[in-house]
C-alpha cells in the first residue's frame, strides 16, 4: 500500500501557474533561459506588467481550477518599475492567503517570490523548489471538485 | 456634552421626534434621513424635508430592512448636495464610515446621528412579533440590556445575536439609549457647537455605564461560540465549499452589502460570460461542472473585496434564500484579516482602507 503511494507520488506531476512581472522575474526567467539553467518543465508563465497588477481573482481562478500551485513573481521591494506595485502585491498576497487558510484551503500553495532580472539562477532554483513542494503536497483536491 | 431631554407620559419616542424636529425647524439641516413608519406600518429609512411628518419617525423600532448607509452616501456624495441629518444604527453608521474611504459617501455636510442599538428583528418577524405585542417592541429590548445583559434573545437578527459593537462613539450626535430610563429621559450626547445651535445644555460627557460593558462582554462571548463552530466548519471535512453547498448564486448577498458599492460587479459583467466550449472544457476536467459554476470563486472572491471592510451588519445573511450563515462566515474570515492589518472597519475615517496603502518596512521576510 505504502509502495503503491509512493509510485503514484512519483508519478504525480505538479502544474504550477506562475503570474510573473515583466520588469524583474519575467526577465529572470529570460535569463535562466540564455543561460541555458535547467529547470522542471511543471511551470506555466504569465506574465503581466507588475506582480501589483496580479488581481487575486487569477490567483482563485487557477486554484479553484485544480492548479497544484500558484507562484507570484515581482522585483525586489525597492525595485519596482511602477515604485510600489509589489509593496502592494505583498498585503494583497498575505490577505488572500489569510482568506484562504480560514475558509480551509492550503494556503501554502501560494508563493510570492522577488526575483530580479539577474537572478536567472534564483528563478530556476525556486522553480525547483516549488515543484519538489507542491509535488509532496500530491494533487490540489480542488482537481476534483466539480461541485465548487 | 451629554444632555437629558425629559420624556412624557412614558413616551420616549414622541422625545426623539421632537430632537430629530428641531434639526429640521432650526435649519441645522436641509434633510433628515430617518427610519420612518409607513401609513401600512412597516418601518423603512426615508429622506425627510418636512418635520410635521417625523410624528411618523421611528428610530426605536428594532428592524433593519437594509443598511441605511448606502442611502446616507448616495445623498452625500455629489454636489450639489444637502445639509443632511442621518439617524444609523452603530452597524450603519460604521459602514458609512467604510464608504466614506471608498469615496462613496461624503461627511462633509452629513451629521450622522447614531443610536445604541439593543438589536433588530427581521422585517417579518418584526412584523409578526408587532402584532403579537400591544407595547412598542423596543420597550423589552432595552430593559433587558440593563436587567439581564447576559441572556440571549435567539429571536434577533443572527447578526445581532453575536454583535459587539452596539455603540458607534464617535457620531457627533449620539442617542445614549443605553443609558436612558427611558420611560423618564432620553440622554444625548451632542456636540458642543451643535448643543448651541439647538440651544440645549448639558454635563460633560462620562464613561460607559457597566451594564453597557456586562452587555457588550455577553454578545463578544456569543461571537466567539459562533465563530468557533462556523471555523470549525470551514477548516474540518466540509470547507467552504461545503458551508456553501446550497448557494444558487443569486447574488443577493452582494446586492444587499452596503461595502459593495461596484456599478458593475466583475461576476455581472462579460469576464464571466463564457462560450460554451469553456463549459465543457471545464467539465471535461473534472468530469462534471457544477451549474452555475463559479460560485466558490464568487464567495472567495467577495471576501477578497469586502471583508476587511466587513461591519458585520448581516444583511447578507437575512437575504440569502437558502439560509446561509453568509454574514457569520464573511465575519470569521473577517476578524483574523483585520487582526492582521490591525485595521478595524468604521473605526476612524482618517485610517486608509489595508489594501491602498502599505509601508516598506512590514512583512520584509514575505517574497524572500
Amino acid at each position: 500500500m505504502a509502495e503503491t503511494t509512493k509510485a503514484e507520488t512519483t508519478q504525480f506531476e505538479p502544474k504550477i501557474i506562475a503570474f510573473l512581472c515583466n520588469w524583474c522575474t519575467y526577465t529572470g526567467a529570460d535569463l535562466a533561459g540564455t543561460s541555458r539553467l535547467q529547470y522542471p518543465p511543471n511551470i506555466r508563465i504569465i506574465r503581466l506588467m507588475c506582480s501589483g497588477a496580479v488581481d487575486p481573482m487569477y490567483v482563485l481562478r487557477a486554484t479553484l481550477g485544480g492548479a497544484d500551485g500558484v507562484l507570484i513573481g515581482g522585483c525586489h521591494p525597492g525595485d519596482c518599475h511602477y515604485q510600489e506595485g509589489n509593496y502592494k502585491a505583498r498585503r494583497r498576497v498575505i490577505a488572500l492567503k489569510e482568506i484562504l487558510k480560514s475558509a480551509g484551503f492550503d494556503e501554502e500553495r501560494i508563493w510570492l517570490r522577488w526575483i530580479s532580472a539577474s537572478e536567472g539562477a534564483r528563478f530556476a532554483e525556486t522553480v525547483r523548489e516549488m515543484t519538489e513542494a507542491m509535488r509532496a503536497k500530491g494533487p490540489n483536491p480542488m482537481k476534483q471538485a466539480w461541485a465548487v | 456634552m451629554k444632555i437629558s431631554l425629559s420624556v412624557e407620559n412614558r413616551n420616549p419616542l414622541a422625545t426623539l421626534q421632537n430632537f430629530l424636529k428641531s434639526f429640521l425647524e432650526r435649519q441645522i439641516v436641509d434633510v433628515l434621513l430617518t427610519p420612518m413608519r409607513t401609513p401600512s406600518n412597516s418601518v423603512t429609512p426615508a429622506l425627510v424635508s418636512d418635520p410635521a411628518l417625523l410624528n411618523r419617525a421611528d428610530p426605536l423600532a428594532p428592524v433593519l430592512p437594509v443598511n441605511a448607509a448606502t442611502w446616507a452616501g448616495k445623498i452625500s456624495l455629489r454636489q450639489p448636495r444637502p445639509k443632511a441629518a442621518a439617524v444609523l444604527r452603530p452597524c450603519e453608521a460604521r459602514a458609512l464610515v467604510e464608504l466614506t474611504k471608498m469615496a462613496q459617501a461624503s461627511l462633509d455636510d452629513l451629521l450622522v446621528i447614531a443610536l445604541d442599538c439593543a438589536g433588530t428583528y427581521t422585517p417579518a418577524t418584526f412584523l409578526h412579533k408587532q402584532m403579537q405585542n400591544d407595547h412598542p417592541l423596543w420597550v423589552d429590548l432595552y430593559a433587558a440590556v440593563c436587567q439581564k445583559p447576559e441572556s440571549p434573545n435567539l429571536e434577533l437578527r443572527p447578526a445581532c445575536q453575536i454583535c459587539e459593537q452596539p455603540v458607534f462613539e464617535s457620531a457627533p450626535i449620539r442617542l445614549c439609549l443605553f443609558e436612558s430610563d427611558l420611560e423618564r429621559t432620553l440622554i444625548v450626547e451632542v456636540r458642543d457647537e451643535i448643543a448651541q445651535k439647538l440651544n440645549l445644555t448639558g454635563e460633560a460627557t462620562n464613561g460607559r455605564s457597566p451594564e453597557i460593558e456586562a452587555f457588550i462582554a455577553a454578545r463578544t462571548q456569543a461571537r466567539d461560540r459562533a465563530f468557533a463552530e462556523i471555523r470549525a466548519r470551514l477548516e474540518g471535512e466540509e470547507g467552504i465549499a461545503g458551508v456553501f453547498a446550497a448557494c444558487i448564486r443569486c447574488h443577493n448577498c452582494m446586492t444587499v452589502c452596503p461595502i459593495c458599492y461596484c456599478k458593475t460587479c466583475v461576476f455581472r459583467s462579460h469576464v464571466f460570460d463564457h462560450d460554451p466550449m469553456k463549459y465543457v472544457q471545464w467539465a471535461r476536467q473534472k468530469g462534471a461542472q457544477r451549474m452555475p459554476p463559479d460560485t466558490m470563486l464568487f464567495h472567495l472572491t467577495r471576501q477578497n473585496h469586502m471583508a476587511l471592510s466587513c461591519v458585520g451588519c448581516g444583511m447578507c445573511t437575512d437575504a440569502c434564500p437558502s439560509e446561509l450563515p453568509v454574514g457569520l462566515v464573511f465575519r470569521a474570515v473577517a476578524q483574523r484579516l483585520q487582526h492582521t492589518f490591525d485595521y478595524l472597519p468604521g473605526r476612524k475615517v482618517e485610517e486608509p482602507l489595508p489594501l491602498i496603502t502599505f509601508r516598506a518596512d512590514e512583512w520584509t521576510e514575505v517574497g524572500e
